[in-house]
């Protein structure tokens, strides 16, 4: 893994944890803001537990862009059944698991670029990025 | 004495009727099963009257973790014990509000002194 990237695998409620402390240490990387911060990484298990509920595995891949003015971007991907309706998805209130329906769409207002390509039974990825101030 | 398993979620004490719990950084779904779980026996062998929920180890809370705490506030009240959240950071208050979960059904105080005192003086709800 070379300086100021980071790759997590997610297999188990666990690996969120390690998705979080990734984004919390590529966010530490670029001197982000301490609510910058806590907004990507809140961004990140949103997005990290979705792939654990519903697709079941995953990878989420971190790297620092930029020159003068850095950011974080998080690629999350998965193989799992993808979402058959993202505008509804990202809607607050749609909930296909337990939850509170808050996880897409609150992801996406969390962080400055949010991009999501879906493919029914293929699989879905996540684009995120954050500026650090 | 908390069963061995039990152990590393998170520690839970209680002072004068007042059941308090801080809340560890990487709770799985299972630690926060046992903790529940845990929290419930407490309030009932120590016939508490009052819950404190200490989430200042808590980098960030997500709708998962909200939806845990909430859980354990609704439990709590059940059992007719009032919780109040303590310990949350500026960052963490600023993300819930955008991210539209405001725990409007959970009390909170800035710390635990203060929910300590406003259980003790049985001081109502503050109302929106």
């Amino acid at each position: 893994m070379s300086d100021g990237e980071w790759t997590v695998s997610l297999r188990k409620p666990a690996d969120v944890a390690l998705a979080r402390k990734a984004a919390m240490s590529a966010m530490d990387g670029i001197g982000a803001t301490a609510i910058r911060r806590t907004k990507f990484v809140t961004a990140v298990s949103e997005i990290a537990r979705n792939v654990i509920v519903h697709a079941g595995t995953g990878v989420i891949h971190f790297k620092i862009v930029g020159f003068a003015s850095q950011s974080v971007v998080a690629e999350c991907r998965d193989h799992g059944p993808g979402i058959p309706d993202v505008a509804k998805a990202l809607q607050d209130g749609f909930t296909t698991a337990r939850g509170m329906g808050l996880g897409l769409g609150g992801a996406k207002r969390l962080v400055d670029r949010f991009e999501i390509v879906t493919e029914p039974g293929r699989g879905t990825t996540v684009v995120m990025e954050a500026k650090g101030r | 004495m908390a069963d061995l398993q039990d152990f590393p979620s998170s520690p839970i004490v209680t002072i004068t009727g007042c059941v308090i719990v801080a809340i560890r950084d990487d709770l799985d779904d299972s630690a926060v099963l046992a903790l529940q779980n845990q929290l419930v026996e407490e309030i009932d062998r120590k016939k508490a009257h009052g819950v404190i929920i200490d989430i200042s180890a808590l980098e960030i809370v997500d709708t998962f973790t909200g939806r845990m705490l909430a859980a354990m506030a609704e439990m709590s009240r059940v059992l007719n014990a009032r919780t109040i959240l303590v310990g949350m950071r500026p960052a963490v208050a600023m993300t819930l509000v955008e991210l539209g979960m405001t725990l409007t059904t959970i009390e909170t105080a800035l710390t635990a002194d203060r929910a300590m005192m406003m259980i003790a003086e049985k001081k109502p709800p503050k109302t929106l």
